[in-house]
């Protein structure tokens, strides 16, 4: 195609030509959401290699333990589906993936509730962290829900009481009419394809605002920082004391401390 | 002042980001590790502890175990007195379903998934086998009847069947129509096991749904006796309980709660407590969701939000970063 027959209508030229630089905002909306992504998101802030010195406590790796407790679930959970609900009663084999998937869901919960826990004891929903907390709240709510839609696929006796009893509780909503726990073809399809989507979306979404805010500071960081400086005011910093303090800054998992603001490059605009 | 001063620092501190000290921290590297972990750990106790798997009861082994139970359930179904049959919405009209004072739910999508547990669970399924010369008489007999007659004829028999203790043996003679035929042709054709597959696919050859025969299990004392064995039972925690020494859901913890409370679980027939234990699930949901919006919505919620600071578990969690600087200072 020569550059003749790619140029654009007279009338549209001006409002789809390429900006000239970065300086100008872009129009277009794919623009947009790239320019708010690369303000927002960059890839230092996306997958920093470093973190505040404060994180520095095993709670925190609860939550990457209950992704890698979801990620267990789904590896078993396609296996699973690849040869359906009955697989397991009759196999050993599928009796054994089946006891896969369980006990990935009962840690998946136990990482989640601590995680949780967690979170809350931090409050980590301060300095417009709220979303963060809501979508977390939201991942552990779907769980739940898909949680009981895997004991009624089980297709055993437990399947058969849980399913009598739940469908009480939905139809005194008014929830039972369209969520048959009953009927398990609808169970299946559910369990296996729509609620390990929305849970997907979820977690990612959870994921990014983590990103996107960083991890929450301490309670009463501001008070420790004004000491921190009034330290540094009153004895200048002497090698001896810069390493007794990075002792304390050390981690459960014994990472190094770096200097205050060796970091700042990977800073970006926060929400 | 110095709060108010201290309290913009903090929000600062909070909203932009971290300018103090940071360390090494590779998330991709912890993320795999952990994945290794978990993986081993669920491999290690999926080897040696397997999982729960108690086989599905069925309608023969309901029929062989207990003959009478099942008898009397297919009585009661054919009486219209059933908990299916008096369920109300969204299978039937048969009752009103739980209520929260004025407001009813359970209404509102109506009858969604119909049931008419003498036609669905007996009458039909007899229909689609070849049956023996009386029972065939009883169905044509009970067919060409009207309503009327159908429920005088099974409520009569039910009453007798109630002063005989639930033995139909011992059941003196009255005018019940084709009703004791009826029930015990499908007691024959369950414990044959042939009731299993045609309640499953009545005339199909697909079956993806098992609401007939979940109700029609659960209107019996089978299933009602297997789950209070097990421990299963919703006053027994078994909301969140499994078969065997398995863990279950326990995360339902919050809500099986409510159900252990005597409040929920009363014997009286009138009065407060009566009417919150005939409509315990929906008075429990509206509880259990009205604690999760405000667990949800705590970071906006003045005097909540701040129980963390006051319960103090942070300073554990944070202990390393509040004595660094305390040695510091």
């Amino acid at each position: 195609m020569s550059a003749e027959q790619g140029a654009l209508p007279a009338g549209r030229a001006g409002q789809d030509a390429v900006p000239a630089g970065d300086a100008e905002p872009p129009t277009s909306w794919i623009g947009r959401i790239r320019r708010r992504l690369e303000d927002d998101l960059p890839y230092e802030k996306l997958l920093p290699e470093t973190q505040p010195a404060y994180v520095a406590s095993w709670i925190y790796v609860f939550g990457v333990l209950t992704l890698a407790a979801l990620g267990m679930i789904v590896v078993s959970g396609i296996v699973l589906a690849f040869e359906g609900p009955s697989w397991y009663h009759t196999s050993n084999v599928g009796h054994w993936f089946n006891s896969l998937h369980f006990w990935s869901v009962q840690l998946f919960f136990v990482f989640m509730l601590v995680h949780l826990v967690g979170k809350f004891s931090m409050a980590a929903w301060r300095g417009h962290r709220a979303r963060t907390w809501i979508t977390g709240m939201l991942a552990f709510l779907v769980s739940i829900v898909t949680g009981l839609t895997g004991y009624v696929l089980q297709t055993n006796f437990d399947s058969q009481w849980i399913s009598f009893e739940a469908k009480d509780g939905l139809n005194a909503a008014g929830v039972g009419a369209w969520f048959n726990v009953a009927n398990l073809g609808q169970v299946a399809l559910v369990h296996v394809f729509l609620l390990p989507l929305i849970i997907g979306v979820i977690v990612a979404v959870h994921v990014v605002l983590v990103r996107l805010h960083g991890v929450v500071p301490p309670i009463d960081a501001a008070a420790v920082e004004q000491g921190r400086a009034a330290a540094s005011v009153t004895a200048p910093a002497t090698a001896e004391a810069a390493e007794r303090g990075a002792r304390h800054d050390q981690t459960a998992s014994g990472g190094d401390v770096m200097p205050v603001h060796e970091h700042e490059r990977t800073g970006g605009r926060h929400a | 002042m110095r709060d108010a001063s201290l309290r913009a620092a903090q929000h600062e501190l909070e909203t932009t980001h971290w300018r103090g000290p940071v360390r090494r921290y590779d998330i991709v590297k912890e993320g795999v590790i952990a994945f290794a972990v978990v993986a081993v750990v669920v491999v290690g106790l999926s080897s040696f502890l397997g999982s729960p798997d108690e086989p599905a009861l069925t309608f023969q082994g309901w029929a062989t175990a207990m003959p009478n139970d099942f008898y009397d359930t297919t009585v009661s179904e054919l009486a219209g007195t059933s908990e299916s049959a008096t369920y109300g919405p969204p299978y039937n009209d048969g009752g009103t379903g739980q209520t929260l004072g004025p407001i009813n739910l359970q209404a509102l999508a109506g009858i969604r998934i119909p049931v008419d547990p003498a036609n669905d669970f007996v009458i039909q399924p007899l229909q689609t086998q070849q049956q023996p010369a009386d029972v065939v008489a009883a169905l044509d007999q009970w067919t060409g009847a009207t309503a009327e007659q159908q429920s005088l004829w099974a409520s009569t028999y039910e009453t007798a069947l109630g002063a005989a203790d639930g033995d139909p043996t011992a059941v003196g003679d009255g005018d019940y129509g084709p009703v004791p035929v009826l029930a015990s042709g499908l007691e024959q054709m369950a414990a044959s096991g042939a009731l299993d597959g045609v309640l499953a696919a009545p005339g199909s050859f697909y079956s993806t749904d098992n609401t007939k025969q979940i109700l029609f299990m659960g209107d019996g004392g089978y299933l009602d006796a297997a789950a209070s064995a097990n421990e299963l039972q919703g006053n027994q925690w078994g909301m969140m309980n499994e078969t065997g020494a398995y863990p279950g859901q326990q995360w339902l913890a919050p809500f099986s709660f409510w159900y252990q409370l005597p409040i929920f679980n009363s014997e009286a027939d009138s009065g407060f407590a009566a009417n919150l234990t005939a409509n315990a699930d929906i008075v429990i949901m509206v509880i259990v969701v009205v604690f999760t919006l405000v667990v949800m919505l705590l970071p906006f919620i003045p005097g909540l939000r701040d129980l963390p600071r006051a319960i103090g578990l942070h300073r554990v969690i944070w202990r390393r970063y509040y004595a660094g600087a305390k040695e510091r200072a």
